[in-house]
């Protein structure tokens, strides 16, 4: 899985018949150092996420393994809704930071 | 499936149900001589490691059957310690080189 | 699928039930001609390789699965062949036909 920030959503009316009602999601990749890469993608929402939260997400045929996702033609899907995360010890997001 | 050394640890309270009580870490995955090869990652533990620890794990869909509950979006698993690898003259032990 | 050299061993002491007994291998992934295409991979043992062969790996987990006789072990990676020779646009690149001459030596070729 790879963690990224939610920054927007994605609204087609059109679309194929079996991912109509799924909240399409853009979430732009950070890398472990919680620093934004540029790589974008377009992910299902399962857990209710939002603008502006920290994310991780599924890709390939794990991204179908949801109540949301089974058997519908989707690749990418948002599975948690990020806390904070360390490495070596250090801690590198906190999602509750006082301001 | 990949050698990797586990870097961190990531907490997200609000999961995709199936997921509570596994723990997710940020992983390495590491190349034939040690060195870092590729992005990093989080990956789902299905064994009890923790930063520091040399490991193998499987990406895909085959990460998700390590997990307790399989029908769970997860496309990275930690799936077993390594605690030597013996490559040529190389050796890696599970601990990380100090100093 | 693709081709490896067996290049290593890896214990594991501690893993998932499915792998216990199974022999892990430190795979250099190869394009044909025999060239490292710089990747690194494990690979579960199925066919008593070790290390200096030139494998055939599979890396797709439903085959895998079969394989090892279980439908739900957590599985991708599996060494399935110990490869004799590779005839690569009507050379032969590895093996006891190799003819490590023109255009370019294959690295790491070696007859047997």
């Amino acid at each position: 899985m790879l963690i990224g920030k939610v920054v927007g959503s994605v609204v087609a009316t059109r679309k194929d018949e079996k991912i109509e009602g799924r909240k399409l999601l853009v979430v732009q990749v950070h890398n472990h150092r919680n620093q934004p890469v540029d790589q974008y993608i377009v992910a299902v929402d399962s857990v209710q996420a939002g603008s502006g939260d920290m994310v991780l997400f599924a890709t390939g045929s794990s991204a179908r393994q949801t109540e949301t996702t089974e058997g519908r033609p989707v690749d990418a899907v948002i599975m948690a809704i990020v806390d904070s995360w360390d490495l070596g010890g250090a801690n590198v997001y906190e999602k509750w930071q006082r301001a | 499936m990949y050698l990797a050394r586990v870097t961190g640890r990531l907490v997200a309270s609000h999961k995709y149900k199936g997921l509570e009580g596994v723990a997710l870490q940020w992983i390495q995955p590491l190349d034939e001589r040690g060195e870092p090869q590729g992005q990093a990652l989080v990956a789902a533990a299905a064994i009890s490691s923790g930063p520091g620890d040399l490991v193998h794990f499987v990406d895909g869909r085959e990460g998700a059957l390590a997990c307790p509950v399989t029908f769970v979006p997860v496309d990275a698993a930690i799936i077993g310690f390594v605690e030597q690898a013996a490559i040529g003259d190389t050796l890696l032990d599970r601990e990380p080189k100090r100093g | 699928m693709f081709l490896a050299d067996v290049i290593g061993t890896v214990v594991s002491p501690v893993q998932i039930p499915i792998l216990d007994g199974k022999k892990l291998l430190v795979l250099r992934v190869l394009f044909p001609d025999g060239r490292p295409s710089g990747k690194t991979r494990i690979g579960i043992d199925s066919v008593q390789a070790g290390v200096g062969d030139r494998v055939l790996v599979l890396d797709e987990g439903n085959g895998g699965r079969q394989i090892l006789g279980d439908p739900k072990g957590a599985v991708k990676t599996i060494v399935v062949g110990v490869v004799d020779s590779i005839e690569l646009h009507g050379r032969f690149t590895y093996g006891v036909n190799a003819q490590p001459t023109s255009p370019a030596p294959a690295k790491g070729a070696k007859s047997r």
